[in-house]
């Protein structure tokens, strides 16, 4: 037998194909609706839009605060990929923070930048034991940059400092430092 | 000490404070010793009574009646060709300058230091010339 009646003519309001029926007729067994999932989403990485590949930003922290570099990609971590070029004002390819940075409103062409190879799996840090680093002492250790990154470095910045030749003045002004001087007003400044 | 700009109908004046700052307008006609009312066809301050506080007076003024129609006034804007002389006068200049230095961006603002050295160093060289 059918689980509707068969109507004939018009007769109350018409019914949604496929849902599940209101009023006296529904389906004997219950639909299985799967329970929802407590795993952490991963989604998009989302940051200010106005990073975006080829803006030059100001760093504002960190060992090379003040320099102005451009912004190459945004990593799966939320952090941006940043290269000096090197030979202009000695930043390597280096994550950043987008929240200690200004991102300013010039834009270089990167299309030709290839960063495809670059996540945040390159820049992890290399696993040395607890007990090396306990005994080593508190002296610096010198910084050993591993021939990969020196290499990868010359690859993207071939490419980059070609796209910020291009542009006249743009490699003088990556060169200088940014600093406040006297009467200036950041919150009325454009970038 | 002597007054030089009259407020009048016809006077052309600068509107100071509110959302037609930085437009130019002509005085209609006065109301009293506080407000008068405008009106600038040619910039887009609508016909509107205005205290004498949010306006400045410039050099200008216009061959008006008083309470001219807006149709008369254009035309006695373009007679006078006030809009040509009030960009050709410094004050206009100056309120451009400083509008042009507050949107530029920071490559160039470092632009400018940039051409501001070079014009510098070209008058230290030349001034040393003469000096010698």
């Amino acid at each position: 037998m059918a689980p509707q009646l068969k109507v004939i003519g018009n007769v109350g309001p018409k019914k949604a194909t496929g849902a599940v029926a209101t009023g006296k007729y529904y389906p004997a067994d219950d639909i299985k609706t799967p329970l929802k999932s407590r795993k952490a989403k991963k989604n998009a990485p989302k940051v200010r839009s106005s990073i975006t590949p080829g803006t030059v930003l100001i760093l504002l922290a960190g060992r090379f605060r003040g320099k102005r570099v451009v912004a190459l990609k945004v990593l799966e971590s939320g952090l941006v990929l940043v290269s000096g070029p090197y030979k202009v004002n000695g930043v390597p390819l280096r994550r950043v923070s987008p929240a200690y940075v200004i991102a300013t409103s010039t834009k270089v062409d990167v299309s030709s930048v290839d960063v495809s190879s670059f996540t945040d799996a390159y820049f992890a840090r290399a696993k040395s034991s607890e007990e090396e680093e306990f005994f080593a002492g508190d002296a610096p250790k010198p910084a050993i940059v591993s021939d990969e990154r020196k290499a990868d470095q010359k690859k993207v910045d071939a490419a980059l400092l070609k796209a910020v030749e291009s542009v006249p003045m743009l490699k003088a002004y990556l060169g200088a430092k940014f600093s406040l001087r006297n009467n200036d007003k950041p919150h009325k400044m454009i970038f | 000490m002597v007054f030089k700009r009259y407020v009048e109908v016809g006077r052309v004046v600068l509107v100071n404070y509110g959302p037609d700052a930085g437009k130019l307008a002509t005085i209609i006609d006065i109301v009293d010793q506080n407000k008068c009312l405008i009106d600038g066809p040619s910039t887009g301050v609508a016909r509107q009574v205005i205290p004498y506080g949010r306006i400045a007076l410039t050099d200008l003024t216009v061959k008006i009646s008083r309470n001219a129609r807006q149709k008369s006034l254009t035309a006695a804007w373009t007679e006078a060709d006030v809009l040509a002389k009030w960009e050709s006068s410094s004050w206009a200049k100056k309120l451009a300058a400083k509008k042009k230095r507050a949107s530029l961006n920071d490559f160039d603002r470092f632009k400018v230091m940039v051409a501001r050295k070079q014009k510098s160093s070209i008058i230290a060289k030349k001034m040393k010339e003469i000096a010698a």
